[in-house]
């Protein structure tokens, strides 16, 4: 005899990077409903924009995200620029579309690492947190940040890539590129990855019609949609690249198509380097005119959408903000249900929903003679501070 | 024919105002009780992707933007809708037409107050829910 039992997954759990809250609905094994309960992260960003002068926001969207950092002012400049009419120096087209594009692989592979560690193969997750930590150490080199790159402003870029940048970030690519070999030939060729992601958690084409869901999720549906070729910004129309998309809609599909778009963003900082012209790097705003402007970018995980209208003063009257989770999360109500719960916490993850927070481990000197703390020093340091808060508290 | 073209042709009866502002950028003007049919035709039968709806608090009334792309060219046709009684904002909900508008009005609801009227799930997303009924985040405060 079956009988329905509920599984909260989250708030806060230790598979989920973010607050979300699941309520899974069981009979047997099999997940027959869900509720997906959102808002924990709510930070009122559209609120708090409408008080920041145009240059500003920039700075603001760029903290909605620790992983697709760029993306969101990515989107605002390009909604500035199609508000105002503004042309951007091509200089500056080819840098926004090179940064743009070290995210899409740094992003690709954060998720890669996450499907590893979720159906329990962390080898997975290991090799693709390797690899992307060089493409990280080449953003620190270009932008002085591993994440939040302050690259973007309404009008341009505010830094250059330089001559000496070039090359470092070359040999990165060559590197990466056998590595996203050895990561295709690891999910194409391995029977453990295949029983776990074939068939599982699939959206339709259909479903993922009117579910309107976005990139990598709809790419992997059959639907061929992508911003950088449908609608282009950046550089994007002078570059050539491929639009990947697969038929069968399940996690196996998605997991295709981010890592074929490995070998894409590759391909396109690659052209970017070769033809990226000499010159400025930002054209000048003397003042945002009243109109209103739709700014879109093919973020990692999709179409993200930026509205902004001004009324003619130095801040946004109302800017409204639509991350591709936003359409991508929704759709879990559709490839969870029916699933089994073994294969919820995957399914859950196969549309990427963004996660805010990133964390770095810093290099910790001792002041004295510069050198590294070992492992064993940090848990003694730790336990000397756990044997001082006893203390303090009379335990 | 292109889309903008079928758009004129199809619902001239009910675009009150259309402007092209910028390449692949487009407004149109409808009024908010024929919301559900125009939202049909651009999604059913012209095959527009729905992208998102932006609401805006103006002297005039709550003013809604459903954003359809056609991806083929990379347009974007913003539907316009201005719902002038702000003490009791209300609308047809599109979620007969299309499930992925659902939160998205769960949202305006919460931020904006405006009901969506056949919503089946119509309950706060974003906020807690024992946020105070009347008090609406982006609601601008002037009036």
């Amino acid at each position: 005899m079956s009988h329905k039992v509920i599984i909260p997954i989250g708030p806060y759990h230790p598979l989920q990077e973010e607050p979300e809250f699941f309520r899974l609905y069981i009979e047997g094994e099999r997940v027959i409903d869900i509720d997906i309960v959102i808002g924990y992260n709510h930070r009122g960003i559209e609120e708090l924009s409408e008080h920041k002068h145009f240059d500003q926001v920039a700075y603001l969207v760029e903290r909605i995200c620790g992983i697709c950092s760029t993306s969101h002012p990515f989107a605002y400049v390009n909604a500035i620029e199609d508000l105002a009419h503004i042309q951007v120096p091509e200089r500056a087209l080819y840098i926004r579309t090179i940064i743009a594009e070290m995210e899409r692989i740094h992003s690709h592979l954060l998720w890669l690492g996450l499907a590893g560690h979720f159906i329990g193969y962390n080898t997975v997750w290991m090799w693709a947190w390797r690899y992307r930590e060089p493409i990280l150490d080449c953003f620190e080199m270009i932008t002085g940040n591993r994440n939040h790159y302050a690259m973007m402003k309404p009008g341009g870029v505010r830094r250059d890539i330089l001559e000496e940048h070039i090359s470092p970030l070359k040999k990165t690519l060559d590197e990466l590129n056998k590595a996203t070999d050895m990561f295709y030939g690891a999910v194409v060729d391995d029977p453990v990855i295949k029983a776990r992601l074939k068939g599982i958690g699939i959206l339709t084409k259909e479903q993922a019609r009117n579910w309107c869901v976005v990139g990598p999720t709809a790419r992997a549906s059959g639907i061929d949609i992508d911003v950088r070729r449908d609608d282009p910004y950046g550089a994007y129309d002078r570059v050539d690249f491929n639009v990947i998309v697969e038929k069968e809609g399940d996690i196996f599909a998605k997991t295709l198509v981010r890592i074929k778009e490995l070998y894409e963003s590759i391909r396109i900082i690659r052209q970017c380097l070769d033809k990226m012209p000499k010159g400025e790097i930002e054209t000048k705003i003397k003042e945002i005119p009243a109109g209103e402007g739709i700014g879109r970018v093919e973020a990692p995980r999709g179409e993200c959408f930026h509205y902004v209208r001004s009324d003619g003063t130095n801040r946004p009257i109302r800017h409204k903000i639509r991350a591709p989770s936003y359409m991508n999360v929704a759709s879990n109500k559709i490839a969870a249900v029916g699933g089994t719960i073994s294969d919820a916490a995957i399914t859950l993850a196969a549309v990427d929903p963004c996660y805010c927070c990133t964390e770095r481990c810093s290099v910790i000197r001792k002041k004295d003679n510069q050198k590294l703390l070992t492992g064993w020093d940090l848990i003694k340091l730790s336990q000397e501070k756990t044997e001082k808060l006893k203390k303090e508290m009379g335990l | 024919m292109n889309i903008e073209e079928k758009i004129r042709e199809n619902l001239k009866e009910k675009i009150i105002d259309g402007y092209r502002y910028s390449q692949r950028r487009y407004y149109f003007s409808v009024k908010s009780s024929d919301i559900v049919e125009v939202a049909r035709f651009l999604f059913n039968e012209l095959n527009l992707r729905f992208s998102t709806a932006t609401a805006v608090d103006t002297p005039k009334g709550i003013e809604i933007l459903y954003h359809f792309s056609f991806d083929k060219t990379g347009e974007i046709f913003s539907i316009k809708v201005l719902i002038e009684d702000k003490k009791n904002p209300q609308i047809d909900s599109l979620t007969s037409v299309f499930p992925a508008v659902e939160w998205i009005e769960r949202e305006i609801w919460e931020l904006f107050g405006v009901s969506f009227l056949g919503h089946p799930n119509l309950k706060h997303l974003l906020l807690h829910e024992d946020w105070p009924k009347d008090k609406h985040p982006l609601r601008k405060h002037n009036d």
